[in-house]
């Protein structure tokens, strides 16, 4: 137990990847093995976090949980791990809902050992990131992450469909789902290239990659580098490291992989799509942008607003264009990862301030909340197409009487990301709004015209699928729809649960984060 | 227990109703309405309790019932919630716990508890009938009960909940998360036959257009708390320095102060919430609702929530006086707009929707002109009287549809008023309540509540010298009187039109009871706020309402002297307006011979297609066509540029200089250069040992005398 005690966030990290490998001598065929013992293990990390939740101490500035072991002595890189208020509300959140994601593949039968090895890997990649003390193990787990993702979304992604691809070349098709996970990759790669660069000139700078390090010397470093100003290197190391983020969260107008991808994913890897894998993008800003340029991220703070707010807007007006039910969720999140970073945003523009400190308290919050609202819109969304096989919004209709259960479960999901009152996307967004107000007047009152259209895409949503007139294909014989079962139920639970408890009383969750922001910033 | 507490636990009981119904009793009909109703009780009850606590303090203006909590960390500090009860919220608390109250006993015999399911009866749309038997052997059609019973129910309780909350808030955020509730439920009620594409639309109209609203007010609240650093309402007005500094003029856009600014914005949540010009368009739908439960939550109680928060943030309102302008203006306008649409319309329960439009609209124009007292006071008449009238006319309906089982004639429309009349002999006790409420909203002098509370404000715009307020809002009220008199006489007088009306039937007690309850109210209530000069009556009973919600305000509001202008003016749109109701529509028998079906007034003034072309077409292309035309055309072309761009690289490289210059060049160049010098040497690969011998130690001789001569060379 001691031991564990003391290399807890290793324990935590590696657990799922341990797992994985023992899975690998587990029997191919006993589906039903294979999913528990993953299911099983998926739940270890999640208990240790809460543990961890339970140990940490919110007052105490900087990393706690600290450990460092040995990795590339050559480079003065090292496996260095910590978590502060923020890392550990995201780590919280990931291993929360990878096991509510392996829950959800219960019904997954292709290839399920693969799927869900491939599983467990990525929980270990997007762990790594919000752990990492040192950037080129933060950058290496950052790559760690797409290959699982890759496979999922190529291998098990669905079946159907095809995609046309144009360009001034010419035309050409390829199955949608192919096309999906290698626009995913590549972009996400392409995004990082820059990333890669910057990082490696910190490193040859510094001689280490250490981020506690780095960051106490890099804003305040004047000396010119390589013949060229600090300030333009700066400026665009800054950018480069923006970009990978942006790419990630995703901004407008880098945002185009994510309808295609979530689209096509698997439900359980749209969940974590959507859940988890964005809020690495938001992280990045956080973690590294704001600290590492503080002077850059306020001279541009208007140019990411700017492109926060068209993501919120156009977002909104994306989503509600849609007929396919799981592209406007999925358009969904590019409109509320928009508010996450408006706070940042705003939040640089005047770093120490009460309001900087609100909005980057929503920013961070939005993270938490985007994470459960999304992640159980897709798995809704999975649990009607698995039924109909459908996603096209027109098929439905009238499904209310059907499915009461399904129907007060997905109403109860929208309206927590429709930011209702009473439940969790309200505080979050209140927070950035409030935040982001005096800070950035103009673009938080534009941003306000996504906030209505939200309210418009998520009644279309409801009203496509539940209301109306029945749609008598689904009400009789072998197409007749039938009710969310138990094991589905107990999957949206968890997130329901939450989502209420936070809108009523966000304070224990919320505190941790603002004594982290106070610290941080 | 203390007060606090009580107020704390007042908005508990619903909420707790809803969720118990939704997870466990939804199955069983008696035991889910008994939780709803039982809880109901139990609001009413704390609620009557604070009430008559609130009314043994002394200045209770001064020193409110407060408790609060922390509730967001923000920085250093914390943003705190909790509940006060001041003389005004008090006031507010009493009309809101009985309505509530009544609304739900109501609804257990409007939704026919205790009958027998319906024959084709499906969730989703309204009850169609039930075929029963009797012991003759004679088959009737009975109203059926309705489907989803228990959770209109478990709706009712989440709205209650959200209304509480909203009254018992000490702070605008705690005030808004109410007020987002209940528009959340009036989604869900509005579209609680969601069967109906028509209900499905207008609920979702009503969400739209009050979000419209919601947004701006969002902005307000955040920029009061990013100004004000809180948003307590306490907090706020007590804050003599800053209103001071809110007030400052000109410092904003338009030439508004900050206080100004935020009051409109703040004002434009109202204009939502309250259904007034130019967001009045989804009340009227609204009444897609089960009739006329919802309407009376959309028209007589959830609507007072927006007037409720303007008189909340008079004090930072009345700062500025381009705002109070604006506020002004718009309410006067729509009390007169709506009274004119409300003279066209047939429907009866759309009549009232109107009505109240236009009557919220008193209310506004009531606070734009500074008359706070008289707009809260026309606030409590107003929703006593105007719930009593939704529930009549749901009766009414109720009534009717009786009949029409009764013929089997589906064809016959049992909400309008041309298929009715008559109706005072076979329905008497609506008869008579709606006769009370019709009354009170029409200013009937003396006996009705809503007569001294319109007066208060004609008064109140006499003396202040707002002459085209007073003239306009007095030509509203003789609408008023006029369309309400019409809508009695189509109604209960005269003859019955039609067979239907003939079998119409009085509703069970669960519905007339409240009727009577609020008819006691509709003209009771009028009696606490006689002015104190008031010829003859003036002084009798102690002008309560002034006295007590006036202590609201730190400066309290002077009495208006008494002046027989105004007054004479309320008496002759009054009465000249019900008789002319009267004399003009007991001799009318169908629509063609209505004067007053203008089809501009029928159809609204076109508001309708007119935000359809302007509004939600535009959006609709720049969601559908736009966007799609931006990701998929613009930015994913520029991303498809790479892929192939990438792929011509790769194949120039290859076809141009791996193929020709890297494989055949030096890869097979060289692969046949070794080739040919393989087979040029192959003669001397003989396989003979003495050959080989030979040769090494030819090359052995070479590189011996090689090396001597170039080491010897070095040394």
């Amino acid at each position: 137990m001691n031991f564990i005690y003391e290399h807890l966030l290793l324990v935590i990290l590696f657990f799922p990847t341990l797992a994985a490998l023992v899975m690998l001598f587990l029997p191919a065929g006993e589906n039903k093995l294979l999913r528990w013992f993953a299911f099983g293990a998926s739940l270890v990390p999640f208990i240790l976090s809460v543990w961890l939740w339970t140990q940490f101490d919110p007052n105490v500035a900087g990393y706690q949980f600290e450990a460092q072991y040995p990795w590339y002595e050559a480079l003065h890189s090292s496996l260095h791990l910590g978590v502060d208020g923020l890392s550990l509300t995201m780590v919280m959140l990931t291993t929360l809902l990878t096991p509510i994601a392996l829950l959800a593949s219960f019904s997954i039968n292709d290839r399920v050992k693969a799927y869900m090895m491939l599983f467990l890997f990525l929980e270990t990649g997007m762990l790594g990131v919000f752990m990492a003390v040192d950037l080129l193990i933060f950058f290496v787990f950052w790559e760690v992450g797409l290959v699982p993702m890759y496979f999922l979304i190529n291998q098990w992604g669905s079946p159907k469909g095809e995609r046309e691809v144009r360009s001034i070349f010419g035309k050409f098709t390829m199955s949608a789902r192919n096309y999906a996970s290698l626009k995913f990759m590549i972009y996400t790669m392409g995004g990082s290239l820059g990333l890669l660069l910057a990082v490696q000139m910190l490193g040859v700078l510094f001689g280490n990659y250490d981020l506690q390090y780095i960051t106490a010397n890099w804003s305040g470093y004047t000396k010119d580098l390589m013949g060229i100003s600090v300030s333009t290197v700066k400026t665009v190391a800054f950018w480069a490291f923006v970009i990978a983020f942006a790419v990630k969260v995703p901004l407008w107008p880098f945002h185009t992989w994510l309808p295609d991808a979530h689209t096509e994913a698997p439900t359980a890897g749209s969940m974590i799509l959507a859940g988890v894998l964005l809020k690495l993008g938001a992280y990045g800003f956080l973690r590294l942008v704001l600290p590492l340029y503080p002077a850059e991220a306020k001279y541009f703070a208007g140019a990411l607003a700017f492109l926060a707010t068209a993501a919120i807007v156009f977002g909104a007006f994306a989503s509600f264009g849609q007929t396919d039910f799981k592209r406007l969720v999925a358009y969904s999140s590019v409109n509320h990862m928009g508010f996450v970073v408006l706070g940042i945003a705003a939040a640089a523009s005047a770093v120490g301030t009460q309001d900087a400190t609100i909005a980057l308290n929503g920013a961070v919050l939005q993270m938490f909340n985007h994470g459960l609202s999304a992640a159980g819109m897709f798995f809704l969304v999975g649990v009607i197409y698995e039924r109909t096989h459908t996603r096209n919004l027109d098929d439905f209709g009238g499904l209310f009487p059907l499915v009461p259960v399904y129907g007060g479960i997905l109403i109860f999901t929208r309206m927590a990301s429709l930011g209702l009152p009473g439940l969790n996307g309200f505080i979050s967004e209140f927070l950035v709004v409030r935040g982001s107000l005096p800070l950035l007047p103009v673009y938080t009152a534009v941003s306000m015209l996504g906030l209505l259209m939200t309210g418009a895409y998520i009644l279309k949503g409801i009203k496509q699928v539940l209301h109306g007139p029945l749609n008598e294909h689904w009400a009789h014989g072998e197409h007749k729809l039938t009710e969310i079962n138990t094991r589905e139920i107990l999957v949206m639970a968890p997130l329901m649960i939450l989502i209420l408890v936070i809108g009523l009383w966000p304070a224990w969750i919320l505190d941790v984060i603002n004594k982290a922001m106070m610290m941080l910033f | 227990m203390t007060t606090e507490t009580l107020i704390w636990l007042i908005p508990l009981p619903p909420a707790l109703a809803f969720f118990l119904i939704v997870l466990f009793t939804n199955k069983n009909k008696a035991l889910s309405h008994t939780v709803g109703v039982g809880a109901a009780v139990l609001s009413w009850l704390a609620s009557m309790v604070v009430f008559f606590r609130a009314l043994s303090v002394e200045h209770l203006g001064e020193h409110p019932f407060v408790s609060s909590v922390n509730w967001l960390p923000t920085g250093d500090t914390w943003f705190r919630i909790g509940v006060a009860i001041d003389p005004l919220g008090a006031a507010v608390l009493f009309f809101v716990s009985i309505t509530i109250f009544m609304i739900f006993l109501y609804s257990v015999g409007y939704h026919n508890f205790g009958q027998p399911a319906g024959d084709h009866d499906r969730k989703g749309l309204p009850p169609h009938g039930a075929t029963v038997t009797d012991e003759h052997g004679h088959q009737h059609v009975v109203p059926s009960v309705e489907p989803m019973y228990s959770r209109f129910f478990a709706f009712l309780g989440l709205f209650a909940f959200g209304m509480y909350t909203l009254v018992v808030s000490d702070n605008l955020l705690t005030l808004f998360v109410g007020w987002e509730i209940m528009g959340l439920c009036s989604y869900l009620l509005i579209g609680f036959w969601y069967g109906k594409p028509s209900a499905r639309a207008a609920a979702i109209k009503a969400f739209m257009t009050t979000r419209i609203g919601d947004v701006f007010m969002l902005l307000g609240i955040g920029l009061l708390y990013s100004l004000t650093g809180t948003l307590n309402f306490r907090e706020i007005f007590g804050n003599e320095e800053l209103m001071h500094t809110l007030a400052t003029p000109g410092t904003t856009l338009f030439g508004l102060s900050l206080a100004g600014l935020i009051a409109l914005l703040l004002f434009i949540g109202t204009v939502g919430k309250s259904a007034q010009w130019p967001l009045h368009v989804w009340l009227p739908d609204a009444m897609e609702g089960p009739t006329p439960v919802s309407a009376m939550i959309h028209a007589a109680t959830m609507v007072s929530a927006g007037v409720y928060a303007v008189i909340r943030m008079f004090p930072l309102l009345s700062l500025d006086h381009n705002t109070m302008t604006v506020v002004a203006f718009i309410g006067t306008f729509t009390a007169i707009f709506a009274a004119t649409i409300a003279v066209a319309q047939n429907d009866i329960k759309r009549v009232l929707a109107y009505s109240t439009i236009s009557q919220l609209g008193f209310m506004i124009a009531a606070l734009g002109i500074g008359a706070y007292v008289a707009a809260a006071f026309h606030l409590v008449t107003h929703a006593f009287f105007k719930a009593l009238l939704f529930l009549g006319s749901g009766s009414v309906i109720h009534g009717m549809e009786h009949g029409v089982l009764h013929t089997g004639n589906h064809s016959v429309d049992p909400q309008d008023m041309f298929n009715m009349g008559g109706l005072r002999k076979k329905m008497p006790i609506t008869f008579w309540t709606f006769l009370i409420g019709g009354f009170a909203l029409s200013g009937f002098p003396l006996l009705t509540a809503g007569f001294w509370s319109k007066d208060e404000i004609l008064a109140d715009a006499w003396a202040n010298g707002h002459l085209a307020v007073f003239i306009t809002l007095a030509t509203a009220a003789f609408l008023t009187a006029f369309y309400t008199m019409r809508q009695i006489t189509l109604t209960f007088l005269g003859e019955p039109r039609t067979k239907e009306a003939e079998h119409a039937q009085e509703t069970p007690w669960t519905m007339t009871v409240p009727l009577m309850v609020l008819s006691v109210f509709a003209i009771g209530y009028g009696w606490v706020g006689i002015p104190e000069d008031f010829p003859l009556l003036g002084g009798l009973l102690p002008s309560w309402f002034h006295e007590f919600v006036g202590g609201t305000l730190a400066e309290h509001p002077e009495v208006i002297p008494f002046n027989p202008v105004p007054l004479t003016v309320s008496l002759v749109v009054a009465l000249g307006g019900l008789l002319l109701g009267w004399l003009y529509y007991r001799n009318v028998n169908s629509a063609k011979e209505d004067f007053f079906q203008i089809p501009l007034l029928k159809n609204k003034y076109h508001f309708d297609e007119a935000y359809q072309v302007v509004f939600i077409g535009p959006v609709i292309w720049l969601s559908e066509v736009f966007t799609k035309w931006a990701d998929q055309g613009v930015i994913d072309g520029i991303l498809h540029f790479f892929g192939p761009a990438t792929g011509g690289i790769g194949a120039f490289i290859r076809n141009k200089i791996d193929l020709p210059i890297i494989n055949e060049f030096i890869g097979d160049g060289l692969a046949a250069v070794t080739q040919e010098t393989g087979r040029t040497l192959r003669p001397i690969q003989t396989g003979r040992i003495q050959q080989y011998m030979m040769l090494s130690l030819v090359i052995l001789a070479v590189v011996g005398a090689l090396l001597y001569f170039m080491l010897g060379a070095g040394l």
